[in-house]
C-alpha cells in the first residue's frame, strides 16, 4: 500500500495547528460577513433611490465575481491605496466582504416573509422606526433564515483554503508545504480534505435538523 | 336499477388504518354494474379512502377488493392468491378512472394535451387518433374553443371539466369523482355536475361519486351510502336516505345540510 | 501598458480557457446532477446509497482541495491528468453534487396530485416522470441552477492555483511583470462580471420560454 500510516500521524499535529487558523478566519469573516450583510439589507431598503440601487448593484458585482479575485484585491490592490494588511486579516476582510452579499441577501427574504399586518400593527401603535425594526420585525424575520445562515458558515469554512493563495498559512497550504518538502502529497492532502468532511458534514446535519425543527415541511 | 348477479365492485372486510387513526374498518360495500351510488359523510369518515384504494392510490391494510370477479390487490401466481404486482395492477386500473378536487390537470400542456397524453402514451393510441377523440369529448362538453389554452387560464369549472373529459377519453368501466365541485366557486358548480349527469345517463357506466351536493345525489343516484368513523352507518335509495333516515348519526349529518342542501321535500 | 491593452491583453490569453472550462465543467456538472440526482429517487437501495454517498462527500468538502489531490494525489495513484482536465473533472464532480440536490428536491416539490393523476390514468412509471413530472420539475429547477451556475463561473478561478492559464492566472502573471496591480484586478474583477451577465439572462430566458402561456 502506498498510504503511510505512521508518516500520516507524524504530520498530524502539525495540520491541526494549521487547522486554529482556519477556524478563527472562518469565524472572524463570518462575523464581518454579518455585520456587513445586515448592514447591506438596511441600505437596498432604503428609500433615498441612489442609495439603494449603488448599493443593490454593489452587491450583484461582488456575488458574481470571484471571492479568489476579491481576495487578491484586498492583499494586492489595498497596499497601493495606502492599507497594508497582514494575510490573515486580507483574508478575513474578503471571506466577510463577499459572505456578506449572500446574507444580505438571505436577511431581505427573511424579512419580506414577515406579514405586512406586523409593520402597520407597529404604525398603528406608534412605535418607533427603530422599535418596530428590533423588537418586532427582525425577531419574526431572522428565526427562519437562521438554517440558511448556518449553511453559509460551513460554505465559508470550506473556502478558506483560498486564503492559502494570499500567503496564510491554513490547513491546505500546511498540507502543501509538508507535500512539496517530502514529496508525500497523498498523506497531507487526505487528511485535509477528511478534516473538512469530518467537521462540514455533522454541521450540515445539525442545520439540516435545525431546519426541520423550526420550519417543518409538510 | 337492475342488479345483475355480479357485482362490478365487491368490498370484503376491507381496512386500512394511517398510523393509529383507523380509517376504514372491516368494510363490506358492493356496487352493482352500470349503478350509480353516492357516499356521503363527515371528513375523515372513510369514503375518501375507499374510492382511492379502488383507484389503487393506497393500499388496504386486509381484506379484498374484486373488480368484475377479478381481484385488484391480489393476483393468482401459480395458483397462489399473493399480493398483486405493478403488471396487474396496471392491467386492473385500466378500467378505471378517477376525478379530483383539485383537478390535477398537467400544468405543462395545453388543454387538448392534457386529454391526449393517456390514449397516446398508455394506450399507444396514434396521435392523429388520439387528436380526433380528444376533441371530440373536448367539443362534447362544450370547451373544444380552448383546447390550445394551457390549465392556467381556465376557471375552476372549466378545469375540472377538461380533468372528467380526460378520464372519460380513456374509456373507464368504473368512474370515481372525489368531491368533484367542492374546491369551486358556487356559480361553477352547475356546468360541472351537468357534465357529471351526461354520463351517468349512459347505463353502462358505473359510478362512485363522493359529494356534499344532496340536490345531484337525489338527482343521479341508485344508492346512498352514509360513511361515517370509518364504517357505513346507513345506505338506501337516496329518498329513503335523504327524506326519512334512520340512524341518530344520519339525521344529526343531514340536519347541518338542511339550510343550504336539500331543497324542498318534506321540510 | 495603459488600460486597453491590459484588458485586451487578459482578454487574448486567459479568456477561453475561463469559458470552456465554464462549459465543460458545467456539462459534467448536469450530467452527474440529473443521473445522481434520479439515482437518489430509485426505488433500488443501492443506487440511492451510491449517489447520496457522491453528494455528501463532494458538498462536504472543498473544492479547492478536492482539485489539489485530484492533481497532485492521483498522479501519486498512476493517474497523472493534465490540468485542464483536472480543473474540468474537479469542478465537474463537485457542482454535480449541488446539481443533484436541486434536481431531486425540485422532483419532490412537483404536488403529489399529479402523480396520482397518472396514476389513475394508469401511465407508467416512467411516462409518469418523462411527461409530466419532470417537465414541471425542470421549471422549478432553473433559479437554483442559475445561481449555481453564476458560482460555477467564480470557481474556475481556482484552477490558476494549479497553474492553469486562465484569466486569473493571467492577471498574476500580467501583474508580476508590469505592476499595475489595481488596474489589473479592477479589470479582472469586471471581467468575470460581464462574463456572468448573459449566463443570468440566459437562465431567465429559459425559464420565461419554459412557462409560457402557464402562468
Amino acid at each position: 500500500m502506498l498510504w503511510d500510516w505512521q508518516f500520516a500521524f507524524s504530520i498530524l499535529p502539525q495540520i491541526l495547528a494549521a487547522l486554529k487558523i482556519t477556524i478563527s478566519a472562518t469565524f472572524a469573516g463570518f462575523l464581518l460577513a454579518l455585520i456587513l450583510g445586515m448592514l447591506f439589507m438596511f441600505l437596498s431598503r432604503s428609500r433615498v433611490q441612489p442609495v439603494s440601487v449603488v448599493v443593490k448593484w454593489l452587491v450583484q458585482f461582488i456575488r458574481n465575481t470571484p471571492l479568489l479575485v476579491q481576495l487578491y484585491f484586498v492583499f494586492y490592490v489595498f497596499p497601493e491605496l495606502g492599507v497594508s494588511l497582514s494575510p490573515f486579516t486580507a483574508g478575513v476582510i474578503g471571506l466577510g466582504i463577499h459572505y456578506s452579499t449572500y446574507l444580505s441577501e438571505v436577511f431581505r427574504s427573511g424579512i419580506d416573509a414577515v406579514p405586512k399586518g406586523q409593520w402597520e400593527a407597529c404604525r398603528a401603535l406608534n412605535f418607533t422606526r427603530s422599535q418596530t425594526w428590533w423588537k418586532i420585525i427582525i425577531p419574526q424575520g431572522i428565526p427562519p433564515v437562521i438554517p440558511v445562515i448556518g449553511n453559509y458558515l460551513i460554505s465559508m469554512f470550506k473556502d478558506t483554503p483560498l486564503l492559502s493563495a494570499i500567503t496564510l498559512v491554513e490547513i491546505l497550504q500546511t498540507a502543501k508545504i509538508i507535500g512539496s518538502g517530502t514529496f508525500r502529497y497523498l498523506e497531507s492532502f487526505t487528511i485535509v480534505g477528511v478534516l473538512f468532511f469530518l467537521l462540514s458534514y455533522p454541521a450540515s446535519k445539525l442545520v439540516k435538523y435545525m431546519e426541520n425543527r423550526w420550519n417543518p415541511r409538510y | 336499477m337492475t342488479q345483475t348477479a355480479q357485482p362490478m365492485v365487491q368490498y370484503s372486510k376491507v381496512s386500512k388504518s394511517y398510523g393509529d387513526l383507523k380509517v376504514l374498518k372491516q368494510i363490506d360495500f358492493e356496487i352493482g354494474k352500470g349503478e350509480k351510488v353516492v357516499l356521503i359523510g363527515p371528513s375523515g369518515s372513510g369514503k375518501t379512502t375507499l374510492a382511492r384504494l379502488l383507484m389503487t392510490l393506497e393500499r388496504p391494510d386486509s381484506g379484498t377488493i374484486t373488480v368484475d370477479g377479478t381481484p385488484l390487490w391480489h393476483e393468482m401466481v401459480k395458483g397462489k392468491l399473493v399480493k398483486a404486482g405493478e403488471k396487474h395492477l396496471r392491467k386492473m386500473r385500466g378500467n378505471i378512472g378517477m376525478v379530483f378536487q383539485h383537478f390535477n390537470l398537467f400544468p405543462n400542456m395545453t388543454v387538448l394535451k392534457n386529454v391526449m397524453e393517456a390514449p397516446v402514451s398508455v394506450l399507444k393510441t396514434s396521435k392523429d387518433e388520439a387528436r380526433e377523440k380528444a376533441e371530440a369529448m373536448l367539443d362534447r362538453i362544450g370547451l373544444l374553443d380552448k383546447a390550445n389554452s394551457y390549465p392556467a387560464k381556465l376557471s375552476g369549472g372549466q378545469k375540472q371539466r377538461v380533468a372528467i373529459a380526460r378520464a372519460l377519453v380513456m374509456n373507464p368501466r368504473i368512474m370515481i369523482f372525489d368531491e368533484p365541485t367542492s374546491a369551486l366557486d358556487p356559480e361553477l358548480v352547475g356546468e360541472v355536475l351537468d357534465v357529471i349527469k351526461s354520463i351517468a345517463d349512459n347505463e353502462e357506466m358505473t359510478m362512485l361519486l363522493i359529494t356534499h351536493e344532496m340536490d345531484f345525489a337525489l338527482d343521479i343516484a341508485d344508492r346512498v351510502a352514509f360513511f361515517d368513523g370509518g364504517t357505513i352507518v346507513e345506505q338506501g335509495p337516496p329518498q329513503k336516505i335523504f327524506y326519512e333516515p334512520e340512524s341518530p348519526r344520519l339525521k344529526a349529518f343531514l340536519r347541518r345540510f338542511s339550510r343550504s342542501g336539500l331543497r324542498s321535500g318534506g321540510e | 501598458m495603459n488600460s486597453l491593452d491590459l484588458f485586451l491583453s487578459l482578454i487574448k490569453n486567459g479568456l477561453a480557457t475561463t469559458l470552456s472550462l465554464t462549459f465543460l465543467s458545467a456539462a459534467l456538472a448536469f450530467v452527474l446532477g440529473l443521473l445522481s440526482g434520479l439515482a437518489r429517487l430509485s426505488r433500488y437501495g443501492i443506487l440511492r446509497a451510491v449517489s447520496s454517498v457522491y453528494v455528501e462527500f463532494f458538498r462536504g468538502t472543498s473544492l479547492l482541495v478536492q482539485l489539489f489531490w485530484i492533481y497532485y494525489v492521483l498522479p501519486v495513484l498512476g493517474f497523472r491528468i493534465p490540468s485542464f482536465q483536472a480543473g474540468v473533472l474537479a469542478i465537474g464532480l463537485n457542482f454535480g453534487a449541488y446539481f443533484s440536490e436541486i434536481v431531486r428536491s425540485s422532483i419532490l416539490a412537483v404536488p403529489k396530485g399529479q402523480t396520482e393523476a397518472c396514476v389513475a390514468l394508469n401511465f407508467s412509471p416512467r411516462k409518469r416522470m418523462t411527461r409530466v413530472v419532470f417537465p414541471q420539475a425542470l421549471l422549478r429547477m432553473l433559479p437554483s441552477l442559475g445561481n449555481q451556475m453564476i458560482e460555477l463561473l467564480k470557481s474556475t478561478s481556482l484552477v490558476s492555483l494549479i497553474a492553469l492559464g486562465d484569466l486569473t492566472y493571467r492577471a498574476n502573471i500580467l501583474n508580476a511583470s508590469t505592476f499595475q496591480t489595481t488596474t489589473i484586478y479592477s479589470l479582472l474583477l469586471l471581467l468575470y462580471f460581464l462574463i456572468s451577465l448573459p449566463i443570468t439572462r440566459g437562465v431567465k430566458l429559459a425559464e420565461q420560454k419554459l412557462s409560457a402561456g402557464r402562468l
